[in-house]
């Protein structure tokens, strides 16, 4: 893979769900140590677009590369395999679990022993390993044996992160990270999606949130009824030239501009 | 923990905690034990002062000789409250698997264990389909077992055929629940129970001081290990001073130790708490859900198996009420009662022995003071709504003010 290249790259990818064009050939990529906002109006094909990526939807046509290879992703143990992780909106933590259990829900580390149903979890070496992850990450959590429902929103939504990384993924894909956050959690969150940046992930951040997508992102892109409707350098492009390719009425906005002026 | 180090500035993150917090530690593990052991000492002393034969070596003894179906049958019903279900059906079928059995070894001249190990698959049997029903097609639980209920007691019947009840005359199964340990035998299981309590005590924390990870001292660990000494030897005592210790009760401990052992520390364990806690997020986590769901309705039949063999052999028979009247609520009312949630997730199967102690003593104090069935249903009752009740208020609570 050459340097600068993408780490996963779609192109022309289209879906259908019955009559709903769902996704119409798009293209899009994320690179290494690159945070991409991927902004866009309801319905405008950003959970499709994601949901393909992890594996949760096929895609009907288009090309699916990762790292230069072309790849098909049907399944979610797909994605997973490849080195892509999701954290979803509604976070997919059990409440009643502590975080160590909650990190390692569905990779259990186990003691030495004879069968798999039988043996020991591993406790000891799960605290640990979940202890050296989140301080690496600079997540501060009171206590990691407390269980995850007496967390802050801001604490759950950074150990779901913490957890998407401990498959060591390349790409990260966060389903509105900040949503329901108040701002100091907020700037946690973000902090933290930093840090990913300089473990050299490629992240793709989905948020409503405009600011925050300003304040995180390397590039912006744009879905309009399914369709890219633009892909920028963040710090090339204004708030509202991103509501105007959210909205539609950015190009109608151009032609327009000198007759508004004029007003 | 580093990851709390790193947070020096936080108050909660400090790694040495005061007495009073490593105090409250030890009491929250197992606060809803502390009241449900509190309970049992309430319901000794009311019994107790009403007629003294109630702690009398003798009574206990039955006691436990009473619980021992209850107990077997609440270690399954743990699993499935766990997953947030219900399992209605273990009455009758731990009645349909004693009738299985008791049909082998009389009428057929099976081998004794064979016929249990028949039983037991019965149960097994009875728990996959209704498992496999439930998960398939997303059926209530409540309502694939309400079926089964109504079901396999007209199996019961059916395999009992017209005589309706079966005497058992094999004396290995008839042992089950009448033999008694002689004092020798009794403090060697003592010894073994408590060296290895401590054993596993002084390993595990000598783990987590290698790692690291330990936090406070050994006094909590301490604590626990003098009170279940003293627990054991006390019991031991007791029982040894009537028939000795029975078979029928170190079945039920073995039965709720290992269960304990797999809810608590293997990776099916976890599983199952997690798919109680969120189902739909143990499954984005790669658990394959409904194996889980189907196993933990195996155990449960698997258990409410093992609950009726052992009624059979301490009544020496089966027939047409075998399972039957409130032997179902009350084994599900158990493990409710010492602190299992009915809204999944939350519990431990020594809530199985705690429930069914407290349920036993009840229902054994009312029948030495000889009260009516009309009574005794009305206290059962009520008992176990109060424990349902203070389940549903200890949830509100974390919903209010767990999230800080």
């Amino acid at each position: 893979m050459s340097p600068g290249a993408p780490l996963l790259e779609l192109e022309g990818v289209s879906k259908r769900f019955g009559p709903v064009q769902a996704l119409d050939r798009v293209d899009f990529a994320v690179s290494a140590g690159e945070v991409v906002g991927l902004v866009g109006d309801n319905g405008a094909g950003k959970s499709t677009l994601v949901k393909a990526i992890a594996g949760i939807n096929t895609i009907d046509d288009g090309a699916i590369r990762f790292e230069g290879q072309e790849v098909s992703i049907s399944k979610p143990q797909d994605a997973t395999a490849l080195g892509i992780a999701t954290v979803y909106q509604d976070l997919a933590l059990c409440d009643n679990l502590d975080v160590v259990n909650n990190l390692f829900l569905g990779r259990e580390e186990l003691a030495p022993g004879v069968g798999r149903a039988s043996r020991q979890l591993d406790e000891v070496k799960m605290e640990h390993e979940t202890a050296d992850l989140l301080s690496n990450l600079a997540v501060t959590i009171p206590s990691l044996r407390s269980e995850v429902g007496t967390l802050s929103g801001g604490q759950r939504q950074q150990v779901a992160v913490a957890r998407s990384l401990l498959g060591e993924p390349k790409v990260v894909l966060l389903d509105e990270p900040t949503a329901a956050l108040g701002v100091p959690q907020t700037k946690q969150v973000l902090a933290l999606i930093r840090r990913l940046r300089e473990r050299d992930l490629g992240v793709v951040v989905i948020s409503h949130n405009l600011v925050d997508v300003f304040e995180i992102a390397d590039r912006i892109f744009v879905l309009r009824l399914g369709r890219s409707a633009g892909n920028f350098a963040a710090n090339e492009i204004t708030e509202e030239q991103v509501v105007g390719a959210i909205t539609g009425l950015g190009d109608r906005d151009k032609q327009e501009q000198p007759a508004e002026e004029g007003k | 923990m580093s990851a709390t180090e790193a947070t020096a500035d936080e108050p909660k993150g400090k790694k040495s905690l005061t007495p009073s917090q490593t105090l409250r530690r030890l009491v929250q593990g197992d606060l809803s034990s502390v009241r449900v052991v509190l309970g049992l000492v309430v319901i000794a002393i009311i019994f107790q002062v009403q007629e003294p034969r109630f702690l009398s070596a003798q009574n206990l003894t039955n006691l436990m000789l009473q619980i021992t179906t209850i107990g077997l049958i609440s270690v399954g019903i743990v699993y499935v409250l766990l997953l947030g279900e219900i399992d209605l059906s273990v009455g009758a079928v731990s009645g349909l698997s004693a009738a299985v059995m008791a049909v082998l070894s009389v009428n057929h001249g099976w081998n004794a264990y064979l016929a249990i190990a028949a039983a037991v698959a019965v149960g097994a049997t009875i728990g996959f389909a209704q498992g496999s029903l439930f998960s398939r097609f997303v059926i209530p639980s409540f309502v694939v077992t309400l079926a089964g209920l109504l079901a396999w007691e007209g199996a019961l019947l059916q395999v009992l055929g017209k005589t309706g009840s079966l005497n058992i005359t094999d004396p290995k199964i008839t042992g089950l629940a009448n033999t008694f340990y002689s004092d020798t035998v009794g403090w060697i299981f003592a010894a073994v129970i408590i060296g290895a309590y401590g054993a596993v005590l002084a390993l595990g924390y000598r783990k987590r001081v290698v790692a690291g990870l330990a936090d406070g001292g050994p006094l909590s660990l301490i604590v626990r290990f003098v009170f279940l000494s003293a627990l054991v030897i006390g019991a031991v005592a007791i029982l040894n001073s009537d028939r000795g210790v029975p078979l029928a009760v170190m079945i039920l401990l073995g039965f709720v130790v290992g269960m304990e052992y797999v809810a608590k520390r293997t990776g099916f364990g976890r599983h199952v708490f997690a798919v109680g806690g969120n189902a739909e997020a143990a499954r984005r986590a790669g658990i394959r859900v409904n194996r889980v769901r189907v196993a933990v309705f195996m155990i449960s039949g698997s258990m409410a198996a093992i609950g009726g063999v052992m009624a059979a052999s301490r009544l020496f028979a089966v027939n047409q009420n075998s399972g039957g009247n409130e032997l179902l609520l009350l084994a599900i009312a158990g493990p409710v009662i010492a602190g299992t949630s009915l809204f999944g997730g939350r519990g431990s199967v020594w809530t199985a022995l705690l429930g069914a102690l407290v349920i036993g003593s009840i229902s054994n104090g009312m029948d030495l003071l000889s009260l009516s069935s009309a009574v005794k249903l009305m206290v059962t009752g009520g008992v176990l709504l109060l424990a349902v009740l203070v389940d549903a208020i200890a949830r509100q609570q974390r919903q209010t003010s767990g999230r800080v």
